[in-house]
């Protein structure tokens, strides 16, 4: 490729950059990365249903994103109650109305930012906690490594669920006490996968070097452990989210989530259930909306692992 | 007993003893130190000056952390959880009513995912990358993307509501509850043992909707795992040398690789029971199914918070036990670790 | 030679791979009589697939002029025309026991498994431990009840003998049956599979990467090298052998009575390879 700056961009074509990105001698750690990264994108596009799982996440994000453009109907609040109440899916509200008059459609279109903000917070709360003390745990090794484990083998002995609820019970109903307590019932899965990521590179040759240049184990720690935990934290992240989805949607069902009248799928779907009978629909398009985007982040966590470990198959 | 078998024996009784440990450590927090006012927590907003200061001594507040925490131990392991605000019974007395109930479904939602999810995993790996492979895996997919609580409301408006097929929410139809005396808490022991034999037939009529949920649940899991330790059995070479011994593929499949795959499988089925429990919380909830599940929740909405943990402790309990004995079958089932 | 038991003709095996098509046996012919035949190469030469083929057993495509047992075509038989020969007239011994026999099952009853291709039931256990004697095992009830992991890498290999012989096949694939096993262990094998062969009167085909180990072994040898045969000749002649890659394998073993300064490196000449006929 032409270095300087007209050449350069001049040359860059589609069949430049594949020959850049596959390139046996790359320059740069960027460009090995990123020819990496590239073959990892074209194992991971050729299976079709992990590409509909990624879609399908992409979708719900630009729903999210896109919520005052896909509907004109106010999500918390309902319109005339005498009239618009308990309407059936069709003309002006697609989904249907609830029994306070609100648009179910509309409804599910602002419930994405809640399901999206709660699979953020839970992974950005859980992810370092594990990672910290899974690699704590494996770098120090001794009573340190045994306590740790106890107790995240203590965490693991709840079902998932029983432990959110007993949190969520003790702390109250609210969005964020959900989020804690799902993410407390999550971390322990990382912690052990840092553990063992942690234990196999604690001995290499790399990591005594950076030692006996002087780096203090904090710094061992961080800037070279943690960073190698990742890929198998990637993939197993996004194969707990379809979980933490439905638990955040079990506690909300309980009615243990967001307060009303924020849009909740779960609530929405426990609004529903008095109203079953003859208004199916306030109960049902949540359900459906609960499943489709926990099979979407199902399918593309599948796909993500037949790339990154590919003898599952 | 050998003195090894002894020592293995030994070990296992002490690593469920330090994981109850760690067990009631977090249900000691979460009992003690995230409510604002533990003793209220404990006895309730209306309770008189006098019930408020015999519960700081029992629960021994007035000591440091630690020694409560032993206190609390200590209480555990008499079997007393305390008292419940709803229904002023002893939580303990409480859930032995309401387990057996848990039981029942979990047990045959664990029965219809190994009865079926086992040979459809089977099925899925002999006919790997076929339209039967990809059926059973999506089938399996669906069910755990599935939010349970959803699929029991619809399995309650299709069935119930609309084909009329099967009976409603509840153990039995409204209002035979009381008829039959709880003996094992099991409705269908009991209405046999009453010789209430229309009664049977309707509990067994209550326990489809729910128990077929469950066991979607479990075997959308089972047979995942059954696959995918079939195709890795399916793959070593004890294989090949039954082939060349020429060994009909069928007993290859069922004697040869299912031997290999009986013991993690074991560990699968297991862990699949404890998900059980965790999905019996909210299949109860919608089915109005009187086990620990709606007892849990109804003590949410019960302000009750004592109730709460005494439920998840037993739960947590039960889920340790079922893990611990995994391991145990494992070590005794497998040659290779005798 | 009278009468072959085994005529390959051209025998050609491809695998279909994301990639492309992977012609990994191309155009191998050979005959084999009622002798020990050795088939040696590197890894992926195609030497252990040419096995499997004549068991039936390779997931590739076989396609061949000729592929003849003892008269009978083995090109497209059915599972019951299978049924007859796999398992008793031809059978194959393979590399490592601590990995071809079934862990969960005991060794008497993996013998027995195979005994039944040609016992009534009464009589296995008899011929198990007939079988277990003939390959010298000293305690052979204890054998016949132990478990896989509990017999050493010899013993495991003879138990493996044991039952392959079992049914007193005609032909014998042993596919690098020694190379798991310590360099003492491997002649007392060697030795028991040989008189065992000869009294017999079967036809062995031995897969191996030693060209040393199979020059006082076997009577014949085939050096394969990308999926072709590369050159036949008798394991008496082997130093007299023409082909340059036969050469380079002889000349980089090395060798306590004629020692050389460097070991040379095996040097690979794309021309060797001939081009195929489908």
């Amino acid at each position: 490729m032409a270095t300087n700056a007209s050449g350069w961009v001049l040359s860059v074509t589609p069949q430049n950059w594949r020959r850049w990105l596959l390139t046996d001698t790359p320059d740069s750690r960027m460009q090995a990365r990123a020819g990496r990264a590239y073959l990892g994108w074209v194992a991971f596009a050729r299976n079709p249903l992990a590409m509909i799982g990624l879609v399908i996440i992409v979708a719900l994000i630009a729903m999210a994103i896109l919520a005052p453009l896909l509907t004109n109907w106010d999500a918390l609040f309902g319109g005339n109650i005498e009239t618009e109440r308990l309407l059936p899916p069709g003309g002006d509200h697609w989904l249907g109305t609830d029994q306070q008059a609100r648009d179910i459609w509309s409804r599910i279109v602002y419930g994405s930012r809640t399901t999206l903000l709660i699979i953020f917070m839970v992974t950005v709360t859980a992810a370092p906690v594990g990672i910290i003390i899974g690699t704590t745990a494996g770098y120090l090794g001794g009573w340190v490594d045994t306590a740790l484990m106890r107790l995240t083998d203590a965490f693991l002995a709840f079902p998932k669920l029983v432990l959110a609820l007993a949190f969520a019970a003790a702390l109250g109903a609210g969005l964020e006490n959900a989020i804690l307590a799902i993410a407390i019932t999550s971390w322990p899965p990382y912690a052990r996968i840092a553990r063992a990521e942690t234990l196999t590179i604690r001995n290499t040759d790399y990591i005594a070097a950076a030692q006996m240049s002087g780096a203090s184990g904090l710094r061992v720690l961080i800037g070279h452990i943690m960073p190698m935990c990742l890929p198998s934290l990637i993939v197993r992240v996004t194969l707990d989210m379809a979980g933490v989805i439905l638990t955040a949607a079990g506690l909300g069902f309980l009615g243990l989530g967001v307060a009303p009248p924020q849009p909740e799928w779960g609530s929405m779907v426990s609004d529903g259930r008095n109203q079953i009978l003859d208004q199916w629909w306030i109960c049902t398009y949540p359900g459906i909306a609960i499943f489709i985007v926990s099979l979407g982040f199902n399918l593309m966590g599948d796909g993500l692992r037949d790339v990154l470990d590919p003898r599952e198959q | 007993m050998s003195l090894s078998a002894l020592k293995s024996v030994g070990k296992v009784l002490l690593s469920i003893a330090t994981t109850m440990l760690g067990l009631l450590v977090v249900t000691f927090i979460i009992s003690r130190l995230l409510p604002a006012d533990p003793v209220l927590a404990i006895v309730g907003d209306h309770a008189s000056e006098s019930t408020i200061a015999a519960a700081r001594t029992k629960l021994g507040l007035d000591h440091p952390i630690p020694v409560q925490f032993l206190l609390y131990i200590w209480n555990v392991l008499q079997g007393d959880l305390g008292m419940s605000l709803r229904t002023s019974q002893p939580i303990m007395t409480d859930l032995a009513n309401v387990f057996p109930a848990t039981l029942e479904l979990a047990t045959w939602g664990i029965l219809i995912g190994v009865v079926i999810g086992i040979p459809l995993g089977v099925w899925a790996a002999v006919r790997k990358d076929t339209i039967v492979d990809h059926l059973i895996r999506f089938v399996g997919l669906v069910g755990y993307s599935m939010p349970i609580f959803w699929l029991g409301i619809m399995g309650l408006l299709i069935f119930y509501a609309k084909l009329d097929w099967l009976p409603g929410p509840g153990r039995l139809d409204f209002g035979y509850e009381d008829i039959v005396t709880p003996v094992t808490g099991i409705m269908t022991i009991d209405t046999l043992i009453a010789g209430e034999t229309d009664l049977f037939w309707n509990a067994l009529a209550h326990l489809i909707l729910p128990a077929s949920l469950l066991g979607y649940y479990s075997l959308a899991y089972i047979s995942r795992m059954t696959r995918s330790l079939m195709l890795s059995q399916l793959r070593q070479e004890y294989v090949l040398t039954a082939r060349v011994k020429g060994v009909p593929e069928s007993r290859i499949i069922w004697k040869h690789a299912m031997g290999n795959v009986l013991v993690p499988l074991l560990t699968v089925v297991a862990l699949s029971y404890g998900n059980l429990l965790e999905g019996s919380v909210l299949t109860e909830t919608v089915f109005a199914w009187h086990g620990i599940g709606l007892y849990i929740t109804d003590s949410i909405f019960g302000q009750d918070l004592p109730a709460v943990m005494g439920g998840t402790i037993v739960v947590g309990f039960v889920y340790i036990i079922i893990n611990t004995l995994t391991d145990l079958a494992y070590r005794f089932l497998d040659p290779r670790a005798r | 030679m009278t009468k072959p038991i085994l005529d390959v003709e051209k025998l050609n095996i491809r695998f279909n791979t994301p990639t492309g098509i992977n012609h990994v046996v191309r155009d191998v012919s050979f005959a084999l009589g009622r002798e020990k035949l050795a088939i040696v190469g590197e890894s992926g030469s195609g030497k252990s697939q040419t096995a499997r083929a004549i068991l039936g057993l390779t997931p590739g495509m076989v396609s061949a002029q000729k592929l003849e047992f003892d008269g009978t075509s083995l090109l497209g038989l059915s599972n019951s025309e299978w049924r007859k020969i796999r398992g008793r007239r031809i059978t194959m011994v393979m590399q490592d026991p601590k990995y071809s026999l079934n862990p969960v099952m005991r060794v008497g009853d993996q013998l027995m498994e195979a005994a039944a291709r040609t016992n009534a039931r009464s009589a296995l256990k008899g011929r198990a431990m007939e079988m277990l004697e003939a390959v010298k095992i000293r305690d052979p009830e204890r054998v016949f009840r132990a478990w896989p992991h509990e017999l050493s890498g010899g013993m495991g290999q003879r138990v493996m003998i044991a039952m392959m012989l079992v049914t007193e096949p005609e032909l014998l694939i042993a596919d690098e049956p020694t190379s798991a096993l310590d360099v003492t262990v491997r002649l007392q094998v060697l030795a028991i599979l040989d008189d065992l062969v000869k009294t017999r009167d079967m036809g062995l085909i031995f897969i191996s990467h030693d060209l040393n180990l199979v020059s006082s072994f076997c009577d014949r040898v085939l050096v394969m090298y990308a999926g072709q045969i590369m050159e036949e000749l008798d394991a008496k002649h082997l130093n007299e052998a023409k082909h340059p890659y036969t050469r380079g394998l002889l000349a980089c073993t090395p060798n306590l009575e004629k020692p050389v300064g460097v070991l040379p490196t095996l040097q690979r000449d794309p021309s060797w390879m001939a081009p195929v006929s489908r």
